[in-house]
């Protein structure tokens, strides 16, 4: 049952993550991309990190693909270019394509040969909100700390950058 | 094993006929109570059969008409526009607002058969986060409306739309932050249940008592967020006719109103969950009244958890009337007033809500 | 704790399948007889302005990127809302910090007027 649903999820997340690159309309390609994270936080819920799923959905998903969307449609991107242009993008997408397999292949050769780890039992409310936040609180205050600082640059960047042109 | 499921299914079941019939009663309520605010009759014109039965259900003729009208208009889609983000548009206004509702506690415990049932569809440890997560996908339905029918006017009023939910979604986030502060758990049956203490075994203990301030600014954020008036601007209904929505007929159409009113029921839920006592009712605990004076009425079981929903239900609904209420009270804001209102003012109070609770609350602890 | 998902999942269920059937209602029931003037966007009677493709304002991406920012100070100040109790004084400060950090970001904006509408 479990290994069933995990295959439907796995069959979905591919399929919507193939429309993302493969579809020609930009306002589809990012819709794909908001469905293939939403399916990644159910794969999270699966893997029992609730928490993470959550704030997946709340920020990846809810925010920074909304900005995307304006992005798009915004800057009025149209659909990708007609027939004239086929062997280019043949040539292009065959390459990424090959470099992306490659990639793909190491990455399952170096999980499929690793030595199987000694296996732990997950400590109780594993994924939780509790968990996460003690550890993110106590072991990692530092990165937080500094996630702060990075998010004070994103802030005071783009403005920058806009009024720089505009003004 | 499958008791589990089908227990699980009828939760979700009934939690979606709450939501949607009290999306219903809503719209009842909204026209008539409209009308009876601007002293006038409101909709009375619908008949069954032409007049030909006996007996007139009088409003309930115009409730019955409006959905099989819109049933049968023509589905039209302007010429340029995009067939699959149409249909995609109104669904994804919908959708994600009436999927909060797993989360919200709607009774305490129903025993029946030795079993004890969990009166709320998923009793999810992350419940909050999930509400605002579901919230925060509603955007996607306003954007895409505007998109997807070619029409200059509906993106406008669609970026607008969008521009207007994402900033008064920090204000709600922020509000909640400061709830889930002083009850130190996301888990909402668990916030239900702390609200169940009596000040002096008189006052009842709601959240309210304890952040006002955080339930102001989730009633203003909410109102905000379901784009009512008086933030109604990317709807615009004398301005941009319906603003992003204006392309879609029918059902669909029906649909992106059914939003507002489902979006109206799901604040509406949050202020009674969080700052209202769910479905608390004073005095009475899980055996009976516990009245003051020390005086103790037991109550059969059923009868205390029917008492519970209602008064859920009774709360949800008075907060949605009082969101109607301000609907056609108050002038409509103006865009650049909406978002100052949203980032100067909310977002600031809200962040020092959150910042004064939890000083208080790290200093009287120690 | 993931059973509870089960409830999730049957209201996301219901919930599709209900919206699917009542967006889809219309284009099954409803008559079917285009005409030209039904093909174009409704803009009160005045002939289409264009298409809706054109630029638009910066200020619409300044509120997202500001929306992300802010979204993230919020999803940490939850995992810290529920455990800053246990934390006492420290994580008091530690949160200080970050909201301190996050403030002066804020009101860089107020002051660079980014947060004006025209």
């Amino acid at each position: 049952m479990g290994t069933f649903a995990f295959l439907l999820l796995a069959a979905l997340l591919i399929g919507s993550a193939l429309t993302v690159i493969l579809h020609p309309n930009p306002v589809k390609s990012a819709m794909a991309l908001v469905a293939t994270l939403f399916l990644l936080a159910i794969v999270f819920v699966l893997l029992g990190a609730h928490m993470i799923a959550v704030l997946q959905i709340i920020v990846y998903t809810g925010a920074i693909m909304v900005l995307f969307l304006f992005v798009i449609m915004l800057l009025n991107l149209g659909d990708e270019e007609a027939a004239t242009e086929w062997r280019r993008r043949v040539v292009l997408r065959g390459l990424a394509g090959t470099v992306g397999g490659i990639v793909a292949l190491q990455l399952v050769r170096l999980i499929a040969g690793a030595p199987l780890g000694r296996m732990v039992d997950a400590p109780e409310g594993y994924g939780g909100a509790v968990l996460v936040a003690r550890s993110l609180f106590t072991d990692y205050v530092l990165p937080f700390e500094l996630t702060g600082l990075l998010l004070l640059v994103a802030v005071i960047g783009p403005v920058v950058l806009a009024q720089r042109g505009g003004r | 094993m499958w008791t589990d499921v089908g227990i699980a299914f009828a939760k979700a079941f009934a939690a979606f006929m709450l939501i949607l019939n009290m999306s219903a009663v809503l719209l009842w309520v909204e026209r008539k109570g409209s009308a009876l605010i601007q002293d006038r009759i409101g909709a009375n014109r619908a008949n069954i059969f032409g007049g030909l039965l006996p007996f007139n259900l009088g409003f309930i003729n115009t409730l019955l008409a409006d959905p099989i009208k819109l049933l049968m208009k023509e589905d039209a889609i302007p010429e340029g526009a995009d067939r699959t983000l149409h249909f995609l548009a109104p669904f994804l206004a919908v959708f994600p607002v009436f999927v909060t509702f797993a989360a919200m506690p709607f009774g305490d415990v129903l025993i029946v058969g030795g079993r004890e049932i969990n009166l709320q569809v998923a009793a999810l440890d992350v419940g909050i986060l999930y509400v605002l997560a579901m919230s925060s996908l509603a955007v996607y339905g306003v954007v895409l409306g505007g998109w997807a029918t070619n029409s200059r006017w509906s993106l406008l009023g669609a970026v607008r739309g969008s521009a207007q939910m994402i900033s008064y979604e920090l204000a709600l986030g922020l509000a909640l932050v400061a709830a889930v502060m002083t009850y130190g758990t996301l888990d909402m049956q668990a916030i239900a249940r702390a609200q169940g203490e009596h000040l002096g075994g008189v006052l009842p203990l709601w959240g309210v008592i304890y952040q006002p301030v955080a339930f102001l600014i989730l009633l203003i954020a909410g109102i905000a967020e379901s784009k009512r008036v008086p933030f109604d601007l990317p709807e615009g209904e004398s301005e941009l006719i319906a603003g992003y929505f204006t392309e879609y007929s029918g059902m669909k159409q029906a649909t992106f109103m059914l939003s507002d009113f489902a979006e109206t029921v799901v604040v509406a839920g949050l202020a009674a969950t969080l700052f209202f006592g769910a479905w608390q009712v004073p005095f009475l605990a899980r055996d009976g009244w516990h009245l003051p004076g020390g005086l103790f009425l037991a109550m059969p079981h059923l009868a205390v958890v029917g008492l519970q929903v209602a008064a859920f239900t009774l709360k949800v609904f008075l907060l949605c009337c009082f969101q109607i209420l301000v609907r056609w009270s108050l002038p409509r804001y103006r865009y650049d007033q909406l978002m100052d209102l949203g980032w100067k003012f909310l977002l600031p109070l809200a962040l020092a809500n959150v910042v004064v609770t939890a000083v208080v609350i790290v200093l009287w602890a120690s | 704790m993931l059973d509870q998902y089960i409830g999730v999942l049957f209201t996301f269920v219901i919930g599709a399948v209900v919206v699917g059937v009542m967006v889809s209602a219309s284009a099954l029931l409803g008559g079917r007889r285009r005409t030209p003037v039904k093909d174009e966007v409704f803009e009160c009677g005045n002939p289409s302005s264009g298409p809706a493709r054109g630029r638009f304002s910066v200020q619409f991406y300044l509120v997202a990127i500001l929306f992300i920012v802010f979204d993230v100070e919020v999803v940490f100040l939850y995992p810290w809302a529920i455990v800053f109790r246990e934390l006492g004084v420290p994580g008091l400060v530690a949160m200080g910090v970050f909201l301190a950090i996050l403030t002066i970001g804020l009101l860089y904006e107020w002051k660079r007027g980014t947060l004006v509408w025209e």
